[in-house]
């Protein structure tokens, strides 16, 4: 419970921060929230030699519209988002959000820190992946936005360069009717998902599925579009049988493990179970 | 004896005594972030300890080489198990009378046991420095389960001792085989069960730690210290390290939460001192989480079998069980010394039958060494859970309604006090009013209704219950003892001129609220307003010797020697009131506060005109002062129970269940504070609900325990814990002074049965008859589809 020695450095502006890791290259490691970099460094997972706590740079505490997209800067906090007006334009971002551990974490963790972490069983990349989120990074060189699928790499990896931060995540509020949802299975609160399911539905005028969108956490090596099942919805007209096969579609694309939280089996189960809710929650929230 | 629903207090709200619900006096301290636990002792010149704890669970020590530790800047020594065996202290006994390394000698046992200790200037670069130290492990098969350790090609775990052959760490019986025999050579059913009772951790907020400080110049070791038994611990540390007992001062300062958990003596505890002993200043080492959850005294690991016979009628005839108890590596559980597997013979709970039968087996296993509780009085959880459990099933499998079937087989209240099967003498109870008052509560015959209903529309829901009874206040001196130490305890009490008074404990509060209820007991007996005492425990230097608080101990017998020593002072107030009022002993009526002529109630004098008279005007022929001191042999154990429903709707999709409804019928007794025993009744359910739901401390095959952190271990908070109602019948105690039966650990002991029976009891048409703690939903979701 004790971290190795390290380094330490608060810069207050966003210049300030991508010149100090351009300056430390491999050595530095952005501080947020710190909900997962602080205990990965107390249990020795983690031994950053260097630390540039980002949250002094207030610029990048956002949550807004703008231009068909809501975006949360890299500084907006979990409960944040649960208490701002404007994340309510996505259903699945906001239904999210109180699911994100407890209130001592949502106070302290970002929504982008658990996007830049990559941890397969955090919430927000299947939320990210079934909005089809996109990443805004900085370098000291230049800005660039990278598609969700893209970024997440692995396990705990992403596809930030030596010296690029995320600045913010972008998720593009469809123009028709829209609908989301996040389903959680957890052994207590504060816990991690067992397993969790984001959904959304943007309905065509005539009432078929334009798009789907389902991402799933904590069942594989990394947040997994379920693409198949997404492939299936899109373009049919909704109905509990075309739910069902969708989710057994979802459950398929899911590898999960037997381990503490439960058997592998079950898992998949839950995967089904929660897809074909979860899509009934997403329909009946583009209708309202 | 008389029940009653509730109890009306006899002295004013100003005095406070028993009945009252005072405000706990220790909280003033607690929420304003002012209590003083052993983390807040600093000492000038303190050194900090950390501890190298084995990654792995079963190796030979092949070397330790901790010469670049050694190096690092700050670091004073680094202690090994080879330099406390040149002081004799490599090994030290347990509880149990067992032997348990202070430090790795010869072998690792188990993953988190010590191995070596870097003392230094500070925390961070003693813990800096045990990533300097080289250990050279030689693998050994690891045993995680008591089934393979009992095998005969296992490996010796405990080649430390000359004359061992095997692993099994004790065997034990109870009760009488030939008459349960009979019972079930005769029975028209028999019923059964075999489940295990994980383990878990009592994982008190607070972690274990200690302050040592032995003074280089006059020897005095003065030890702050994370006990729930300060008084038993010097003794130890006497019998141990061989220091002097009167140069040994052991300070329990604030705790934050025991359940157990701070009976034992633990290695850091022993080295600490050592270190301190040879540098000549003081040393801290307090636990992080991780150290307290992988290396300290855990509760339960029992895996259990039981048979109910039954006769036609579906009455009791006798009850078989047998146990086979995960030892961890070295049996340190806390328990009197004739009984191996603690009191788990009260199996045979609230119910009337002639015959029982109780067979158990200890199995060493590399696995953390402990046992010792976590808020169960010496094994009751586990035989309670059983009862229960065999009870609920039995009753599913005659068709006869669980209520019902309790009724017909309780003992009833004419035949207290009541001898077991397996020679408890239980002394007071009133099972069915208790019984009936829950059902009444929560609506049983409507619950079954719509349980009926729901299952035609194939929908979920249970009705759990458990009826039972422990048995508390260890204990009476012919039977009880700690490592030879009886089981009485003590209180001393001193009531100054203006009246106001300080009484001194044995025992010792780690959250129980002993400052405020044990002034109400005085408060009670004196007549003296609660908030004029002074309650003070926890410092072996000016506390009078007991055994501590742990098993619901302190009510019944540190309660009982506070009543008693509050009389004596009160005979003698009475001759101090004689002498006062030119009357005889014997002409004076005493009422709550003061003395006063018989036929003449204006002639009277307070309790505190009295205190300033033993100081300024005695009797000639009375000692000076007002004091006493009593030690308290309690001549039974007291035996607290109740009835707990449960009402779960269950999500057969997922296996999920939740609790409705929870209702909790307790009887211990008179309550002296009602509040706090409502805490206690909220604080043990929480717990007996974590195990049915969440809880449990596991290990992988290596041995690599699963559960080192609350990420991993889970411990519920007031989110996920249901909504409580509580419910009181009051059968008093016949042999307590007060009538009071102990309360701390009924709610742990009786609840996880209510639990688990609601979740059986919602599949049972289904044909599942048993899931195993905790009650997860994947093995819910499995027994759907297996049943
Ligand atoms: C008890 C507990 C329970 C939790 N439960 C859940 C849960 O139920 N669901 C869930 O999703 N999460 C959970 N978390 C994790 C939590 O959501 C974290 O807040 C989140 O994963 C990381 O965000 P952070 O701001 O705290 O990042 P930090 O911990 O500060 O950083 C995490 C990682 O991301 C990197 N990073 C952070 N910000 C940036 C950035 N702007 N650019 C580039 N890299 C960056 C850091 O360098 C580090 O490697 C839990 C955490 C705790 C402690």
């Amino acid at each position: 419970m004790y971290p190795p020695a390290f380094e330490y450095q608060a810069p207050d502006t966003l210049e300030g921060a991508l010149a100090a890791l351009a300056e430390l290259g491999d050595e530095g490691r952005v501080l947020a929230g710190g909900q997962s970099l602080i205990p990965m460094m107390k249990f020795h997972l983690a031994a950053p030699a260097h630390l540039v706590d980002i949250n002094r740079i207030s610029e990048l505490s956002y949550i807004r519209r703008s231009n068909g997209s809501l975006c949360i800067g890299a500084l907006a906090r979990h409960n944040d988002v649960v208490r701002s007006d404007d994340a309510k334009a996505s259903d699945v971002v906001s239904s999210a959000a109180p699911w994100i551990s407890d209130p001592l974490v949502r106070n302290r963790g970002t929504v982008c820190g658990s996007v830049a972490h990559c941890d397969p069983e955090g919430d927000w990349n299947s939320v990210m992946l079934a909005a089809r989120a996109e990443v805004m990074v900085q370098g000291s060189s230049g800005s660039r936005r990278v598609g969700i699928d893209d970024f997440i790499v692995s396990y705990f990896t992403n596809s930030l360069e030596t010296g690029e931060m995320v600045t913010g995540v972008c998720v593009p509020i469809p123009s028709g009717a829209t609908g989301g949802s996040y389903m959680k299975l957890e052994r207590k609160i504060g816990d991690y998902a067992t397993v969790g399911v984001a959904t959304q539905l943007e309905l065509a005028d005539d009432g078929s599925i334009a798009q789907a969108g389902i991402g799933l956490t904590a069942v594989n090596y990394q947040n997994t579009r379920a693409s198949a099942a997404e492939d299936m919805l899109a373009g049919e007209m909704p109905s509990d049988e075309l739910f069902a096969e969708a989710a057994a579609a979802a459950a398929s694309a899911s590898d999960p493990q037997t381990d503490v939280r439960g058997d592998a089996d079950w898992k998949r189960n839950v995967v089904a179970v929660f897809t074909r809710r979860g899509l009934a929650q997403a329909l009946a929230s583009a209708g309202s | 004896m008389q029940t009653q629903t509730h109890h009306k207090p006899c002295t004013s709200p100003e005095i406070g005594g028993v009945g009252h619900s005072l405000r706990r006096v220790e909280d003033a301290r607690f929420l304003q972030g002012a209590g003083n636990y052993v983390d807040d002792v600093n000492l000038p010149g303190m050194l900090h300890m950390a501890i190298l704890r084995s990654p792995v669970a079963h190796a030979k020590l092949v070397s330790i080489d901790s010469s670049a530790a050694m190096e690092l800047d700050g670091v004073l020594a680094v202690v090994t198990g080879e330099l406390m065996a040149q002081h004799n202290l490599a090994w030290m006994p347990t509880l149990s009378g067992d032997t348990q390394a202070v430090l790795a000698t010869d072998k690792v046992r188990y993953q988190g046991q010590e191995v070596a200790c870097v003392i230094a200037t500070d925390r961070y670069i003693a813990e800096d420095a045990l990533r300097l130290i080289d250990v050279d492990y030689e693998e050994l098969e690891p045993i995680t389960n008591p089934q393979r350790s009992l095998e005969a090609d296992a490996p010796l775990i405990r080649t430390d001792k000359e004359d061992v052959t095997d692993n099994v760490s004790f065997t034990w019986e109870a009760g009488d085989k030939d008459a349960t025999d009979a019972a079930f050579a005769k029975a028209a059913k028999v019923v059964s069960i075999e489940t295990h009772y994980p383990r878990s951790h009592p994982s008190p907020l607070e972690t274990c730690g200690i302050v040592a400080d032995v003074h280089p110049a006059t020897g005095k070791a003065t030890i702050y210290m994370t006990s729930q038994a300060p008084h038993a611990h010097r003794t130890l540390f006497a019998l141990v390290a061989g220091l002097p007992e009167q140069n040994i001062r052991i300070i329990s300062p604030d705790i934050g939460g025991g359940f157990g958990n701070k009976v034992p003596i633990y290695p850091g505890y022993v080295v600490a001192t050592a270190a301190s002993l040879l540098i000549g200043l003081p040393v801290k080492w307090v636990e992080s989480r991780t150290e307290n959850l992988i290396s300290t005294g855990f509760g339960r690991d029992y895996y259990m079998t039981g048979s109910l016979a039954l006769d036609d009628n579906g009455r009791i005839l006798g009850l078989r069980t047998d146990l086979l108890a995960d030892q961890g590596a070295f049996y340190s559980d806390a328990q009197p010394t004739k009984f191996r597997a603690g009191l788990f013979h009260i199996v045979t709970g609230s119910y009337d039958f002639d015959a029982a039968h109780v067979t158990a087996k200890g199995a060493f296993t590399n696995k953390a060494p402990g046992g010792v509780a976590y808020r169960c009085s010496f094994r009751v959880t586990e035989a309670s859970y059983l009862i229960e459990r065999l009870i609920q099933n039995a009753a599913n499998e005659i068709g006869m309604d669980p209520a019902e079937f309790r009724r017909m087989n309780f003992i009833q209240p004419e035949q207290f006090p009541y001898t077991s099967p397996t020679g408890f003498v239980y002394d007071s109870g009133d099972y069915e009013t208790a019984m009936q008052m829950a059902m009444d509560m929560v609506g049983y015959d409507e619950l079954r209704a719509e349980q009926a209903a729901a299952r035609e529309e194939g929908r979920l829901m249970g009705i759990g219950m458990a009826s039972f009874t422990e048995v508390v206040g260890a204990g009476p001196a012919h039977t009880y003892d700690i490592a030879g130490l009886k089981m009485f305890d003590s209180a001393e009490l001193r009531v100054h001129p203006t009246g106001k008074a300080i009484l001194k404990l044995g025992v010792k509060t780690q959250g129980q609220g002993h400052e405020t209820t044990f002034a109400q007991i005085v408060a009670e007996e004196l007549g003296i307003p609660a908030t004029d005492i002074a309650v003070m425990h926890g410092d072996t230097d000016n506390t009078p010797y007991g055994l501590g608080t742990y098993a619901s101990r302190s009510t019944p017998v540190g309660g009982g020697a506070t009543a008693m020593v509050a009389r004596k002072l009160r005979d003698k107030a009475r001759k101090i009131a004689a002498h006062l009022l030119e009357a005889s002993p014997e002409d004076l009526d005493w009422e709550p506060g003061k003395f006063s002529v018989k036929g003449s109630p204006d002639s009277s004098v307070s309790i505190q005109d009295i205190a300033f008279a033993a100081y300024t005007n005695h009797p000639e022929d009375e000692e000076a002062g007002l004091e006493g001191v009593h030690y308290y042999n309690p001549p039974n154990m007291t035996y607290p129970f109740g009835t707990y429903i449960v009402v779960v709707d269950l999500d057969p999709d997922t296996g999920v269940w939740t609790v409705r409804r929870m209702v909790a019928v307790d009887d211990c007794g008179v309550r002296i504070n009602p509040m706090i025993v409502d805490g206690q009744i909220h604080g043990g359910l929480t717990e007996g609900f974590a195990k049915a739901n969440m809880q449990w401390i596991t290990f992988d095959e290596d041995g690599n325990c699963i559960g080192s952190n609350f990420m991993d271990y889970l411990v519920p908070t007031a989110w996920e814990t249901p909504r409580f109602e509580l419910g009181e019948t009051v059968t008093p105690s016949p042999h307590h002074p007060i009538g009071a039966k102990g309360v701390g650990e009924s709610a742990t002991v009786g609840s996880p049965a209510a639990f688990v029976n609601a979740v059986i009891d919602a599949l049972a048409h289904l044909g599942v008859t048993n899931i195993d703690m905790p009650v997860l939903p994947d093995r819910v979701w499995k027994a759907i589809h297996n049943a």
